[in-house]
């Protein structure tokens, strides 16, 4: 069975700056896949690269075994592959309502729908019910995405991609930024996704990565430093080396 | 599923009429046998509101700027003079549809152009289709009539029934018929999840891309109907003036256009209506205070509005729309003045 996601040989360049070097990652179906590194490591430039939102200098991607290297950003959701941002992309001025109703709208296909109003169809609705439920933010729902506060905002940012209803997510530090009171939130959120959804997670929070993934992959300055279980990689001299401070003010 | 019905209360909230849409239109409804003799400047002002409307679709809506909306409004005016000039299609409903159709081609062609680039690009962009249309109606003067424009276009009644008559009372009505469809239909689709889709494009197209929204698409499909509406109010222009010469393409029109939607407030539909009425009011007023320098006043008042900065201006001269929305749209400072838009 194809990998749930593949890429062979990823290269990007930004000038003369090699960000992402001849790698190679294969995610397997059902997996809970950790992508660490360093700060500028090029974590977050993968995972664009992945969706589409930047073309690569060199190499393919494969989504269940079906080239993606050149799809349109939203013709890669459509095939079941969402994300998260690592500074939320949100629309400031829609409400959860508005922003859950159009990711559920569009993959349902409803989304050039122009003549019917958002909330007249009950399978569209009962799914944005659901998924506000299960993000609490059933309080909020009516309010503009700006004014809510950032935890909720965070909240948001992933309930929009789950919206798509992904087989493969990836998930750009989820947490980041969320105050420690409103962590738990998140994090229980992340622990209890579906297990047939496949995960990317990029996590700098070394006890929630090696709490969370069955697999590792250690980034560093663009290229695969190692790749395996989570006690593997935590005994690898080299890893150690490159966290050695990192880990202990993580 | 209580839970279920009550999001879709909660997502229709927009979508429902409200009390002051209602008064707003028995208002301007009442306009009409109030002040029988103004027939004219109001058919003007219905005009002005649709035009205004349809940028607000492509502005207000989806973010795209345009200096040069003109185009399709010349193209609509040109298309409802020759046909009726040369007795192509002589009912005046089916030649301005017709003629709203051929600036949808042109809005079609040219939205290629405009969606792609950013801000400034798409300024330049229209900015110039509109003075190549310019051009090209002045070089064509065997077709067009050139500075003369079109000469002798005379009117056949509308449906065979309406005449058109000295006072204007049937343009007005046939104006503000056309004006209350299409609002009707622009008030379906930007409660459409098509057209929610558009602010999500506007507020953050790397988001909306990412949930699967065909940004590119959109904007084609929105662009294109925006230039159907334009082009419907340039050809009501030609059908109810019975002229059509080359300032329909001009500058100062798409520049005016953008002035109405600033005043009247983009994204809630009434901006561009309620905006063709005090922009109007405002020309009379300078015009009576100062013949000669009127459009001098209007220009401080741009400057002002843009020296002001948006979100002063927002509580002070917007006042009263923003007032007029809450009863309207039932939601508060819904009223924004074109922001910068995009990244
Ligand atoms: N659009 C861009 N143009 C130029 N350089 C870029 C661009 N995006 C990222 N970079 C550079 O590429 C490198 C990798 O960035 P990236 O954001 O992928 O790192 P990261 O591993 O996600 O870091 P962090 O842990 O801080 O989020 C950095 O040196 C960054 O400055
Ligand atoms: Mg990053």
């Amino acid at each position: 069975m194809a990998a749930a996601l593949e890429t062979i040989g990823l290269e990007k360049h930004f000038g003369g700056l090699r960000v992402t070097r001849e790698l190679s990652l294969k995610i397997a179906r059902g997996a809970r896949h950790a992508l660490i590194g360093p700060n500028g490591a090029g974590k977050t430039t993968v995972i664009n690269l992945l969706t589409g939102v930047l073309r690569p200098n060199g190499g393919r991607i494969l989504l269940e075994g079906h080239e993606i290297t050149n799809l349109p950003v939203h013709k890669r959701v459509l095939r079941g592959l969402s994300r998260t941002f690592q500074i939320n992309q949100l629309y400031a001025d829609l409400t959860p309502v508005e922003t859950i109703g159009l990711a559920v709208s569009e993959r349902l296909g409803r989304g050039g729908d122009w003549w019917r109003a958002m909330g007249s169809r009950d399978e569209v609705n009962a799914e944005i019910a659901e998924t506000l439920s299960r993000f609490h933010l059933l309080d909020v729902m009516n309010e503009p995405t700006a004014t809510l506060p950032y935890g909720k905002q965070r909240l948001l940012e992933i309930a929009v991609a789950i919206a798509a209803r992904p087989r493969v997510l990836l998930l750009d530090e989820p947490a980041a930024g969320v105050p420690e009171s409103e962590r738990h939130d998140i994090l229980a959120v992340v622990a209890a996704l579906p297990r047939d959804v496949t995960v990317l997670l990029i996590e700098h929070d070394m006890d929630l990565v090696f709490s969370f993934a069955d697999r590792i992959s250690v980034l560093v300055n663009g290229a695969l430093l190692t790749e395996g279980p989570p006690e593997q990689v935590a005994k690898d001299p080299q890893v150690k080396a490159v966290y050695l401070g990192e880990a202990t003010n993580a | 599923m209580t839970a279920q019905a009550d999001i879709g209360f909660h997502a229709r909230r927009h979508a429902r009429w409200h009390a002051g849409e209602i008064a707003f239109w028995l208002l301007a409804l009442a306009c009409a046998f109030a002040f029988p003799s103004r027939y004219l400047i109001m058919t003007e002002i219905v005009r002005l509101g649709l035009f205004a409307l349809s940028i607000d679709l492509i502005l207000g809506y989806a973010g795209i700027v345009s200096l040069g909306h003109a185009a399709f409004f010349g193209i609509g005016a040109y298309s409802a003079g020759l046909l009726a000039l040369h007795g192509i299609i002589n009912e005046p409903l089916l030649a301005l549809i017709v003629a709203g159709l051929g600036a949808a081609v042109l809005g079609f062609a040219t939205s290629f152009l405009v969606i792609r680039g950013v801000d400034l690009t798409r300024l330049m962009v229209t900015l110039g289709i509109a003075l190549l249309l310019e051009a090209l109606a002045e070089r064509y003067s065997d077709i067009t009539g050139g500075t003369d424009g079109l000469q002798g276009i005379e009117m056949q009644p509308i449906l065979g029934l309406f005449a058109f008559d000295m006072f204007g009372r049937t343009g007005f009505f046939y104006s503000l018929a056309a004006l209350f469809l299409l609002f009707l239909l622009a008030r379906r689709v930007v409660h459409s999840p098509f057209g929610l889709s558009l602010r999500a494009i506007k507020n953050n197209p790397l988001r909306a891309a990412a949930i699967g929204i065909p940004v590119h698409k959109r904007l084609i499909a929105i662009y294109t109907l925006a230039a159907f509406y334009a082009g419907i109010a340039g050809a009501l222009f030609t059908q109810t003036t019975a002229l059509a010469s080359l300032d329909v393409f001009a500058f100062e029109r798409s520049a005016d256009l953008l002035l109405v939607l600033i005043i009247g407030g983009t994204g809630y539909l009434y901006g561009g209506l309620i905006g063709a009425v005090v922009f109007r009011m405002l020309q009379e007023l300078f015009s009576i205070i100062t013949p000669q320098y009127w459009q001098f006043w209007i220009g401080l008042v741009l400057v002002v509005i843009v020296m002001v900065g948006r979100g002063r201006l927002h509580r002070w001269v917007l006042w009263a729309p923003n007032w007029l929305i809450a009863r309207l749209g039932g939601r508060k400072a819904a009223v924004a003045v074109p922001e910068t838009e995009g990244p």
